[in-house]
């Protein structure tokens, strides 16, 4: 019978005795490691499929958790909590009460690929991450995160023009994730970047930021991506059993 | 396998290049943009800039479809040898980099992508690009390999004066390593886990470059604004070590990372009341200067940390 590790140390399923004496021995304490006997029955056997259906999950099976991704982590090394081994492992065993404790920190992954560097297995680490919090926005565990409100605003742009222009997806972006535009840190940022800068490169900045910056004969190649978009998320759907598919592109 | 580097070859070969300046370094980056094309100009390489060049899709389009990602990257490559008839696509920005490089190895390995890129490219009216059509190269391997260090230390003129630099590649300079075969290969290239072109060419150019352990790690850049405060911890790490090592500057190659370390230094300070100093500065703008180019020349002005009052400091402009 699985068990997984975290369960058994969590406080609500440690048995702790105040004063408790066996034969004349003083055995008080934490008794963690003689835990009930227990059946674990809530599996989701479909879980690491449907991962494995979105794009960059597709390897996930490979995985001999080695632990070299959460050892090497970028993101771990700033909260422990965050885990790629572990979440790898609940997805192969389907255990999904388990995975959905951590549904509000899996999008943090940073993309730094120090994971899907050393993995020996090739799991790309960074693909599941990815995977995974798509997985949990499509199946409606979680909100859009920031990251993909990030990706939409930046992706749109790319699609529609070709190219993007940054001041307009920091506006975009901030809007579109309920922050404010005059913060401290920005304001400052765009003080002293205009303070060196001759005004004939301001001129410039402040023109692409009426007249975005496109790419010559774009139209065609726009729609032909937005087709093919369309029809790999219609998929993606199918393939996680979803009747209303929020599509990211919209 | 070892591949020796027939550094005749490639001087030969990078002297005249396709240029992707790529989105940040027409908006954010200009500075960047603007120092390469002076060392370019300086050095006597040539840059082509490629034709009707589009996003490379960074960071993000690759979360929405990894192989719309592969197809933008591509028709990149495809502009640069099909409309411009070039075999070597320099790009300084390690996005595009990385990304260029990724398509490339995609097409030659997945059929998916393979498919795919082919169907979309077919559909915008334009030739399908192949793997093998082109090769990428960073503005590393363009200057140190296009030009060498030997030429190199003859056109410096007054040098950095052992200005103290930290380099800083970043992650996509040699992450995913599947992508970049050519620095596993040992003595000759650049390393995977300890790159070093850039501590060449500066090395060259008269800086004094500290022992730095953070080389390559993250700046959360693909979350500075999703996630600014995992960000801001990440930067500090890389801003606090550089100074704990005695830099007075750290070197940049990619703008993603460079406005990353500005942003959050700022940010550090407004939020978190942490403090530092060190200098964060594009190193074809440090080479520039080296090579007697103006401040103005090189964009310094431009960057949102001034290090103006460091340069005249040290007498470097």
């Amino acid at each position: 019978m699985a068990i997984h590790e975290k369960s058994l140390i969590r406080p609500e399923n440690l048995i702790t005795h105040d004063n408790l004496v066996i034969d004349g021995v003083d055995v008080s304490g934490d008794w963690s490691t003689f835990i009930r006997t227990r059946v674990v029955t809530d599996y989701n056997e479909a879980l690491e499929d449907e991962i494995s259906a979105l794009p960059g999950g597709e390897l996930i099976h490979r995985c001999w958790q080695c632990g070299s991704c959460t050892n090497s982590c970028t993101v771990n090394a700033e909260n422990p909590d965050f885990n790629p081994r572990y979440w790898i492992y609940l997805i192969r065993m389907g255990m999904e009460d388990e995975l959905l404790r951590d549904k509000d920190i899996i999008w943090q992954c940073v993309s730094c690929n120090k994971c899907t560097t050393i993995c020996p297995r090739d799991v790309v680490p960074e693909g599941v991450m990815k995977a995974t919090a798509h997985w949990l926005e499509l199946k409606g565990h979680t909100k859009p995160s920031n990251s993909t409100i990030f990706d939409e605003v930046f992706s749109d742009q790319v699609i529609k023009y070709g190219k993007i222009e940054d001041g307009e997806v920091l506006k975009d972006f901030l809007k579109e994730s309920g922050q404010p535009l005059m913060q401290d840190w920005i304001v400052q940022m765009v003080k002293n970047m205009i303070k060196g800068l001759p005004v004939i490169q301001l001129m410039k900045m402040g023109w692409a930021t009426v007249f975005h910056p496109k790419t010559k004969d774009w139209s065609k190649a726009r729609d032909a991506i937005n087709e093919y978009v369309a029809e790999e998320h219609a998929a993606q759907k199918k393939a996680l059993g979803l009747d209303e598919y929020k599509d990211a592109a919209e | 396998m070892t591949v020796i580097i027939d550094k005749a070859a490639l001087k030969k070969k990078y002297k005249k290049v396709a240029y992707y300046p790529g989105c940040a370094l027409e908006g954010s980056a200009m500075p960047y943009d603007k120092s390469t094309r002076a060392v370019g100009k300086a050095l006597g390489l040539e840059l082509v800039d490629v034709k009707d060049w589009n996003c490379c899709g960074a960071m993000e389009v690759k979360n929405v479809d990894p192989e719309v990602q592969t197809y933008l990257s591509s028709r990149v490559l495809s502009n640069a040898q099909h409309k411009n008839k070039m075999d070597v696509v320099m790009a300084p920005c390690n996005g595009c980099y990385k990304n260029l490089k990724e398509a490339e190895y995609d097409l030659e390995h997945k059929d998916k992508s393979k498919q795919v890129t082919a169907r979309i490219s077919e559909k915008a009216g334009h030739e399908t690009y192949e793997a093998g059509g082109v090769e990428t190269i960073h503005a590393l391997d363009w200057i140190k390999m296009g030009y060498g260090e030997d030429e190199l230390r003859k056109k410096i003129k007054g040098g950095l004066k052992g200005l103290k630099i930290a380099n800083y590649y970043g992650c996509m300079y040699t992450r995913p390593r599947n992508i970049f075969p050519e620095k596993a290969e040992g003595a000759g290239g650049d390393s995977l886990t300890k790159p070093h072109y850039m501590d060449d060419l500066l090395a060259v150019a008269g800086a004094e470059n500290v022992e730095f352990p953070l080389k390559t790690a993250c700046c959360g850049g693909a979350h500075t604004l999703s996630d600014s405060d995992m960000s801001t911890k990440l930067v500090l790490n890389i801003l606090e070590a550089a100074e704990a090592a005695g830099a007075e500057v750290i070197a940049t190659e990619c703008p993603t990372c460079h406005s990353g370390l500005e942003m959050h230094q700022i940010r550090a300070l407004k939020r978190l009341s942490k403090e530092t100093n060190v200098k964060v500065v594009y190193f074809t703008q440090l080479l520039g200067m080296a090579m007697g180019l103006s401040a103005r020349k090189v964009g310094l002005n431009g960057n949102i940390s001034d290090s103006r009052g460091l340069m005249k400091e040290k007498g470097i402009i």
